[in-house]
């Protein structure tokens, strides 16, 4: 038998028993997070004049608005949505609470103190409650996307599938997947009930629910897909317009 | 035969707590509660641990090995490395009695605030298997706290005043979602539960030993419930109107 003294670990930033590698999960978020924001950054403020080529326009500038007299990148009036629906989705939130805010950076592990902790019931994270709202504009965004991706299977009056309209499809299956699998929408399409067997109604919105559960089952998945893709869809449509790359066509008619 | 080096906990709220470091032959199938069980037969027979069952049921043998809250009876000895040191402490979110025991008595408290399952007198008993299957998914807790413990709420803000916690809000949504239940306990989660306290960091699922997925099925849910009454104008239109009627 030795003998150490040493008390239990106290909750500083950091402190932890723990001897797995327990950083490395919000360190590869945060270079997740700060790759997206970086690459959107310089994409929707310093490089907005490639927005489109041929059928393909970038999601990231979808739908096309320009007004006369605007002189700024369109994405301004865009970004904003999707921005706000990720940043109140649950699992970003985790994500996000982990490795940004590090309260706490991971299980059993001492978090950044020295604040008064209100959680998510005083300004500004009471504002997470409004995430349903940004759901509902995030679903009419995906519809437009969605259109997007089918006006990018025809050029010229022909149908021509090109590696750019697979790519645009790609994001909108994964945005579709990771938008239709919302906690929030979880709830509204059946989970606020009590009872799935008590009408007619209520089963049918069970069977939606259980649709919505298969996919909220891997959203942190289809979170960080549709966000690598939602980037990929934009850099490639980008990488045509400046015509560095030429898009190959799969199928014209 | 192999030998594991363990580094258990010593101490009571009054005495200065230290480490005591214990080497136990390792068997076949071993878990960390046998190795603990050895020292307890064979070493030191003062050292204090809460057991039951040994079969990952009871709940009562939570503690934090290397760090991660886990059931003793659940670790597996052979996860190990061979010379690597095995730290095993008491969880750490409530008060220290002696070594690996703690005072979980504030959660029996927080427990008796819950308004129990409440069917109406008329209630038919008669229920299809998917209005009960989520409520059975809360039924499998074994209430072992580590999901108390490892919640930062409780550990590290130290909100016990005003936050009851995982396991209280899976308990809540146990009854609040069962098909015969006539109950509200909404305003009560929000008001004195303290469910805004949570921020969604999912370490209590991380933890569960009966992997219930606490944040998605019961907490989410529940959150969805509170916006539905207290954030959401369009839901309480809705509701004025249909009620109208």
């Amino acid at each position: 038998m030795n003998q150490t003294t040493t008390s239990p670990v106290p909750a500083k930033l950091g402190a932890t028993s723990r001897s797995n590698a327990w950083l490395i999960e919000p360190a590869v978020i945060f270079c997740g997070f700060a790759l997206f924001v970086c690459y959107v950054t310089w994409r929707a403020l310093y490089d907005w004049q490639y927005i489109e080529w041929g059928p393909y326009l970038s999601p990231f500038f979808s739908p096309k608005l320009i007004f006369p007299g605007w002189q700024w990148s369109p994405a301004i009036l865009l970004l904003w949505e999707p921005a706000a629906f990720r940043a109140t989705c649950y699992y970003f939130r985790k994500a996000y609470y982990r490795a940004l805010f590090l309260d706490p950076p991971a299980c059993a592990v001492g978090h950044l103190g020295g604040h008064k902790y209100t959680g998510e019931n005083r300004f500004p994270l009471i504002l997470q409650n409004v995430h349903r709202y940004f759901l509902y504009l995030a679903l009419t965004v995906l519809a437009l996307l969605w259109v997007d991706a089918f006006v990018a299977c025809s050029y010229r009056g022909h149908i021509r599938i090109g590696v750019g309209t697979v790519v645009l499809t790609v994001n909108c299956l994964l945005l579709s997947f990771y938008t239709c699998g919302c906690h929030a929408l979880r709830h509204l399409v059946g989970g606020r009930l009590k009872c799935f067997s008590c009408s007619t109604a209520a089963h049918g919105q069970f069977k939606i629910w259980q649709c919505v559960t298969r996919l909220n089952e891997r959203h942190a998945l289809w979170a960080w897909t549709s966000l690598g893709t939602v980037a990929f869809a934009d850099f490639y449509v980008r990488m045509l317009a400046a015509g560095v790359w030429t898009d190959i066509s799969l199928l014209q008619l | 035969m192999r030998e594991a080096i363990l580094k258990v906990f010593r101490g009571t709220p009054v005495e200065a707590g230290k480490f005591i470091t214990y080497k136990v032959p390792v068997e076949e199938g071993m878990v960390v509660l046998d190795a603990i069980h050895y020292i307890q037969g064979y070493l030191d027979p003062e050292l204090s641990v809460r057991w039951n069952c040994k079969a990952a049921k009871c709940g009562s043998c939570s503690a934090e090995v290397n760090g991660d809250p886990s059931l003793m009876c659940k670790t597996r000895m052979d996860q190990f490395a061979e010379g690597e040191e095995i730290t095993i402490e008491p969880i750490k979110t409530f008060p220290l009695i002696k070594d690996l025991v703690t005072d979980v008595s504030f959660n029996y408290e927080v427990n008796k605030q819950i308004p129990p399952f409440c069917p109406a007198d008329d209630a038919t008993w008669i229920f299809k298997q998917e209005d009960i299957d989520r409520v059975q998914e809360f039924r499998k807790c074994i209430e072992c706290f580590l999901c108390q413990d490892v919640c930062h709420v409780l550990r590290d803000h130290e909100r016990k005043d005003a936050f009851w916690g995982p396991r209280f809000f899976v308990r809540s949504a146990g009854v609040e979602m069962h098909p015969l239940d006539c109950g509200n306990r909404i305003p009560l989660l929000e008001e004195q539960g303290g469910l805004g306290f949570c921020n969604i960091t999912k370490c209590c699922t991380e933890v569960c030993p009966e992997e219930i997925h606490i944040t998605d099925n019961a907490i989410i849910a529940l959150k969805e419930r509170v916006v539905d009454e207290y954030h959401d104008p369009l839901a309480a239109l809705l509701r004025r109107v249909f009620k109208g009627k």
